[in-house]
């Protein structure tokens, strides 16, 4: 059952992930932290740290590692290749078939218009992770060094585009000697 | 001799199954990361692919939901050597991230309870939700999202985070509306490129005319033709966004702007 629930789940992802692997975050956090609840938020965050952090994409980490904890070594290789299948139909259908000019014209516009939605998807992402067992110390009368750390980090890949592993070794190393 | 057939045969797919293992165990970064090493690898190197076509391919590939890596894999590797091609490139972009990650969830499930890894990930993890929403404002500021259009960024925002509604249906209502404004753009376009000579620039280019065609909003902000580059079509700052929700809207901020 587990085994079809993880399917499922990563397929859907695979199917409806436009926009890259940031896209996907917010997907794979509705249907693994909010619907199944097979991780917790902080959970998920910190596999998002890990992922930013190895190399290869962020999604197939995650669904390697939601597969591992959810239904061990079976699990983790069937959530990844789920991931995977629609993009192997895809090639082998959608790109030797559909794929002409103007339907890729077309897509493109379409592409485009779907941009402000993904980037609203991410932002809904990046909000849910922020809750009092990620940002442990906010509050009234509390040094709020997280929420310091957020926005210091937050200027510097915005504005500075800073390396994303430079920033969670450093903000690790602050937790380190802060907490 | 048969033996040596059939290494000729696998030559191909074992090359690719390498070349995209090493692209998969050292590119950090994600997906755009990748983009240049697997150049480097299957244009500069093995010259397996011309670079025209391969940038023609990146481009179409990027258009494609599901992870990017895999879907560059699939179609590189299903363009070199075919079906067995196909999976050797996708096995060797993902093999390694899936065994580093199991490697990594053993480690980290042994040790995270430890008061040490504890208080390192409680730094870690504000800046981690920095790291999120900042490429979701750099994405919005990209897609040139003006006051108008930015009820469909806030609208993704409410829906998701505050009605808990599943991000599923969200992106499939934004993809219906966002093709709906892709016909209407077209049917537009296919008018408006005879008649006005001054848009000229835009339709010089036979090679793909639609995706030439600026957003009203762009026209109005940037005077010059957005040229979509083809590595950066998604996240790219050039490219020009309509708004998904507001097809009869659009037409006539056209003509205001022209």
């Amino acid at each position: 059952m587990i085994y079809l629930q993880l399917l499922w789940v990563f397929v859907k992802i695979g199917v409806l992930g436009f926009g890259g692997g940031y896209a996907m975050l917010s997907l794979i956090q509705h249907e693994v932290v909010d619907h199944y609840g097979w991780m917790t938020t902080t959970d998920f965050t910190d596999m998002v740290a890990i992922s930013q952090m190895t190399p290869g994409p962020i999604s197939i980490n995650l669904a390697t590692y939601v597969g591992y904890t959810t239904a061990g070594f079976g699990g983790s290789l069937l959530a990844s290749f789920a991931l995977c299948l629609p993009s192997v139909i895809m090639v082998y259908l959608i790109l030797r078939l559909f794929m002409s000019k103007r339907n890729n014209a077309l897509m493109d516009n379409t592409l485009k218009g779907l941009k402000p939605a993904i980037a609203g998807l991410i932002f809904a992402a990046g909000l849910s992770m922020m809750n009092t067992q990620n940002f442990v110390d906010f509050g009234r009368g509390q040094y709020n060094l997280s929420v310091i750390i957020c926005v210091l980090a937050f200027v510097a890949s915005y504005f500075f585009k800073a390396n994303p592993i430079l920033l969670i070794v450093l903000s690790g190393v602050v937790g380190f000697f802060a907490y | 001799m048969r033996q040596k057939v059939y290494f000729c045969a696998m030559k191909k797919p074992l090359q690719l199954f390498w070349s995209f293992f090493k692209i998969g165990a050292f590119t950090l970064g994600g997906g755009y990361a990748m983009l240049s090493m697997v150049e480097k690898a299957v244009v500069d190197q093995k010259k397996w692919i011309p670079n025209d076509e391969f940038w023609d391919m990146i481009a179409v590939v990027q258009s494609l939901p599901g992870v990017f890596a895999v879907n560059t894999a699939l179609y590189v590797g299903h363009r070199v050597a075919g079906t067995r091609g196909a999976f050797a490139a996708m096995f060797g972009a993902i093999i390694p991230s899936i065994t580093i990650i199991l490697l990594l969830a053993t480690v980290f499930r042994e040790y995270r309870d430890q008061p040490v890894v504890e208080r390192i990930f409680k730094g870690i993890r504000p800046c981690v939700v920095a790291l999120i929403l900042a490429p979701s404002l750099r994405m919005i500021k990209s897609a040139k999202v003006t006051w108008k259009t930015a009820i469909i960024p806030i609208a993704t925002v409410f829906l998701i985070w505050w009605c808990k509604i599943s991000p599923a249906y969200v992106i499939l209502t934004a993809i219906a509306g966002s093709l709906i404004y892709a016909l209407v753009i077209g049917r537009k376009t296919k008018d408006g490129g005879q008649k006005t000579e001054d848009g000229g620039q835009k339709t010089k280019d036979g090679r793909r005319p639609k995706s030439q065609v600026p957003s009203p909003q762009s026209q109005v902000l940037s005077p010059q033709s957005p040229v979509p580059s083809p590595q950066s079509q998604v996240l790219s700052p050039q490219s020009s966004v309509p708004s998904p929700q507001s097809p009869v809207l659009s037409p006539q901020s056209r003509k205001k702007g022209v």
